[in-house]
């Protein structure tokens, strides 16, 4: 077995491991740190490129999910070693409704700390992370770089979170995807 | 990760036999042109198969991605309630590049469906239905469309028709050997 504690080894963080801090560009003029997120859970999911063609695309499927993450009051965040602009663009043409952050420059360096970047080919692997409201990493998978993960592992993880008080159903998630979603709809 | 595949229920599209020794789900959405790609492909394996064969259709919209993805869902959910789904499913996989709701409402206006139902189910009466699916999918592992499960395993293997028609035989081989006569 490999330390994870040992960046050099690139192990996958896993449970009960602290979640490391981070700061990277959300837009061209935002950016966004994890602390910030601290009092939720927060989806961390690594990614290897933005504009995967095709619509089992693993950014569109939990831009859909986004009513069931909220559910359980998490937040997710896209992680790419794409820039701000690329991020943009990719963000705008399949409707997401949550940050992307450019781990861009240096390059990789959080996809690094979290035992999640192939050096072999610059990008980040495929990889999530549950972080808790205290952050700390609750759960954490290594996918195949070629196959979407889905989001099965993920709600899961959020499942087996201590709960947290839920928001009444009435007004569960206040997210503008719900507007055009069919998960508002239930009534 | 294919645990927890929702059991076929009284809500569930279903083509052929309670009983036959394999049973194959599609997470589909209308709008998704690799589901098109693979409804012909689907045809011919239910032909082949025959009897042996339970096919079960269940939505997985990606709204955000497919502007008209819930506008079908919801028109075969009002032909699921008048006796037609099948028949509204084929049309739609037959006819991707027109789903808007004109479209739709031409077509329920061809399969005999009220215009009533219709409109119940754009304004969401089955929306509970087509969400269930679509959560029960995500928790099974669904992880785009089109996506197969074949006697509750997911399937991530070419979908040709003839791969297809392997290992369905296979499955049905197999689960023939473990139900006592």
């Amino acid at each position: 077995m490999t330390d994870p504690h040992d960046a050099s080894t690139h192990a996958l963080l896993q449970p009960g491991q602290a979640a490391p801090d981070f700061t990277l560009p959300a837009t061209p003029d935002q950016r966004l740190s994890l602390s910030d997120l601290r009092g939720a859970p927060v989806i961390l999911a690594f990614y290897p490129a933005d504009w995967s063609p095709v619509c089992g695309d693993q950014m569109g499927l939990y831009n859909e999910m986004l009513p069931e993450f909220h559910r359980s009051g998490a937040q997710l965040v896209g992680i790419s070693t794409d820039g701000v602009w690329c991020h943009a663009a990719f963000a705008e043409a399949r409707k997401l409704h949550f940050p992307l952050l450019a781990d861009f420059e240096p390059k990789g360096e959080v996809a690094r700390r979290y035992g999640a970047y192939r050096a072999q080919d610059g990008v980040a692997e495929r990889a999530l992370f549950v972080i808790d409201a205290e952050g700390v990493i609750r759960w954490s998978y290594l996918s195949p770089l070629g196959l979407n993960p889905g989001a099965d592992g993920i709600l899961d993880a959020l499942d087996a979170l201590v709960p947290t008080p839920k928001p009444p159903v009435s007004n569960a998630p206040a997210s503008d995807t719900l507007a055009s979603n069919i998960h508002g709809a239930q009534a | 990760m294919t645990r927890r595949l929702p059991p076929v229920s009284a809500t569930d599209k279903v083509a052929g036999p309670a009983d036959a020794p394999v049973t194959l789900i599609e997470y589909g959405d209308y709008e998704c042109p690799y589901c098109g790609e693979a409804y012909p492909v689907l045809k011919a394996v239910q032909e082949a198969m025959g009897a042996r064969l339970r096919f079960v259709f269940r939505n997985f919209p990606l709204t955000e991605m497919h502007a008209h993805a819930l506008r079908a869902a919801q028109f075969t959910e009002a032909a699921a309630a008048s006796g037609v789904f099948w028949a509204a499913h084929d049309m739609l996989y037959e006819h991707q590049d027109a789903l808007d709701v004109a479209s739709l409402t031409s077509y329920a206006a061809q399969l005999g469906i009220e215009r009533r139902v219709l409109q119940a189910a754009f304004q969401g009466r089955y929306d509970a239905i087509i969400q269930q699916d679509f959560v029960g999918g995500a928790r099974a592992g669904v992880n785009g469309t089109p996506c197969l499960f074949i006697n509750g395993v997911r399937y991530d293997g070419p979908r040709d028709r003839q791969s297809l028609i392997e290992v369905l035989d296979r499955a049905a081989a197999t689960a023939e050997i473990d139900v006592p006569a």
